[in-house]
């Protein structure tokens, strides 16, 4: 497998170089990743705590629904996303379609179930074990809602990080609605797509390695971040 | 009040990563097919071009079926692909302006090197598929309804072979492009059918070879269409049309036949309106009348091989 030392021996060197092309790409993807992750987070975090703590008829139709939304296909989502975003699409006025706010939108799709549904088994956990003291408290919903989030944030730090691990992954919604446009749109997975399809695999395994150490970087500082909080203000 | 602050979370994401990506520049959108972005054919044109202008190209570069469909819809601001069929349905049907000849590059066959179905030098390109059909050995088709695709089918179709019968068997349809299909010929020790712009930027022909080329059927004509801004009034039908005049134009068709892959040629400049680009092209090409015939032409094709950065291999 002379293929993957080659592949190693590109990475570093394009590392080593850098390469700005590939400077720009990194940056752009790791800009939309965190943006949507983020989106995410503020929209499915509460969305999962409300599924948890609130009871309203079909609700455990909505557990099931987030739980298989979890698997939603990127494709799909980019169809979607690519529908409601062209010119001839309800969004099409704006003209976001092949600019870096579709590629958000798409991965924010793709993200907030996986949020919604981890915060909700979480908050739900919580909610079992403190439910009687927060009620001895006289915290109503909304309040409840709202500790039981803080008070799970390193669980959920969790989930917020498996959110941003398809994001960054992913490549067949973004391929769809950004279309791989250089230096406009063109994200580290649509980048490998892209040099797979010329048949450099060298260079495409290079750039995945990249991704990989990228990701890397991602989790260890979450992860340094909640060890340094937790031990500091646990 | 939450529904103000999601909103305002959701700009204040958004809005540094669209402004970063040099929005606001002057740039218009061209709907392409795989075979010039994978063959590194936009990266030597578009700086030419946006040098001199100022404007810049954004290429979505997909399946010829798919860009027509982006166009349709509005998505894009010029089309530039290689069906001459579907163009010409395309402009009759009011979504584009008019078709313009661009550049023709042509489609050859490719397989392993040690060639088991002997297509080696045929250049009747239907004979050469029948031998292969006979043999039988493994070939792979693109599937995907594209213009190779649509080209190859006719091939079958002249050799009488009825090919979709046997798929699955040493007929395999990967329905991809055709970079990911010229990766599983390489795997399987197959044949295809590529266009040669795609097949000379491709890097892991891990010992395939052209093995029949130089057929007339296998001409391979682009067009560029500017999107017709009645249809879509948001077209910027300025700007592409400043595109499409400077790729018909003398210093356009220049910069198409001096690009190189690895010193070979892949495309012919073969404008109605370039004229003034004989003189430019003559210099580099022995046969000048060639670069501007349109490809129906019939002597073009036999001399497409003929340029001699061809005859180095």
């Amino acid at each position: 497998m002379p293929e993957f030392g080659a592949a190693f021996a590109e990475a570093l060197s394009l590392v080593i170089r850098l390469d700005r092309d590939l400077a720009e790409i990194v940056w752009l993807s790791l800009k939309v990743s965190l943006a949507a992750v983020f989106l995410a987070t503020v929209i499915g975090m509460p969305l999962g705590a409300a599924v948890a703590l609130f009871h309203f008829p079909g609700r455990k139709a909505v557990i099931v629904g987030l739980n298989a939304l979890m698997g939603l296909p990127p494709v799909v989502v980019g169809l979607i996303v690519y529908l409601a975003l062209s010119r001839a699409g309800p969004f099409g006025v704006f003209g976001l379609l092949f600019t870096p706010a579709a590629l958000i939108a798409a991965q924010v799709l793709l993200v907030v179930p996986i949020i919604a549904a981890l915060t909700r088994q979480v908050v739900e956990d919580l909610w079992a074990e403190y439910s009687d003291q927060l009620r001895s408290f006289g915290a109503g919903p909304g309040r409840a809602l709202t500790a039981l989030l803080w008070d799970g944030r390193f669980t959920l730090l969790t989930a917020v990080l498996a959110g941003f691990g398809r994001a960054s992954a992913e490549v067949g919604a973004v391929m769809i609605v950004g279309g791989n446009i250089d230096h406009v749109t063109r994200v580290m997975t649509t980048a490998i797509a892209l040099e797979v399809r010329k048949g450099d695999l060298a260079l495409a395994l290079g750039l995945g390695v990249i991704l990989m150490v990228l990701s890397l970087i991602v989790n260890g500082a979450a992860f340094l971040i909640k060890d340094t909080v937790e031990t500091r203000y646990g | 009040m939450m529904i103000r602050f999601w909103l305002a979370a959701a700009v204040a994401c958004i809005w540094p990563v669209q402004a970063g990506a040099g929005d606001g520049k002057t740039f218009i959108t061209v709907a392409s097919t795989t075979s010039t972005q994978n063959s590194g054919f936009f990266a030597h044109i578009l700086p030419l071009f946006g040098k001199n202008t100022g404007i810049e190209v954004r290429v979505v570069a997909v399946g010829t079926g798919q860009a027509l469909r982006l166009a349709r819809r509005g998505d894009a601001d010029v089309l530039f692909v290689h069906h001459g069929p579907s163009e010409e349905k395309f402009v009759a049907a009011g979504f584009g302006v008019k078709r313009h000849d661009v550049m023709v590059n042509d489609f050859v066959i490719v397989g392993p090197g040690d060639d088991p179905a002997g297509i080696g030098g045929i250049t009747d390109a239907a004979k050469a598929v029948r031998k292969i059909a006979d043999a039988p050995a493994p070939f792979v088709s693109r599937g995907d309804d594209s213009g190779t695709h649509k080209k190859e089918q006719e091939l079958w179709r002249a050799a009488e072979v009825d090919a979709a019968a046997a798929s699955g068997t040493w007929y395999r349809e990967t329905g991809s492009g055709m970079g990911a299909t010229l990766n599983t010929t390489a795997a399987m020790r197959a044949y295809t059918l590529t266009d040669r712009g795609t097949w000379l930027g491709f890097k892991n022909k891990v010992g395939m070879r052209v093995l029949s080329e130089g057929d007339r059927r296998l001409l391979n004509p682009y067009g560029v269409i500017l999107v017709n801004p009645a249809r879509h009034p948001h077209v910027k039908a300025k700007l592409g049309k400043i595109f499409i005049d400077w790729l018909i134009s003398a210093e356009g068709q220049a910069a198409i036949a001096a690009f190189r892959i690895d010193g070979r040629r892949a495309f012919w400049p073969n404008a109605a309106t370039a004229g003034a680009s004989r003189s430019a092209i003559g210099k580099k090409n022995p046969q000048p009348g060639t670069v501007n015939r349109r490809p129906s032409g019939k002597r073009g094709v036999e001399q497409l091989p003929d340029d001699p950065s061809e005859r180095r291999k």
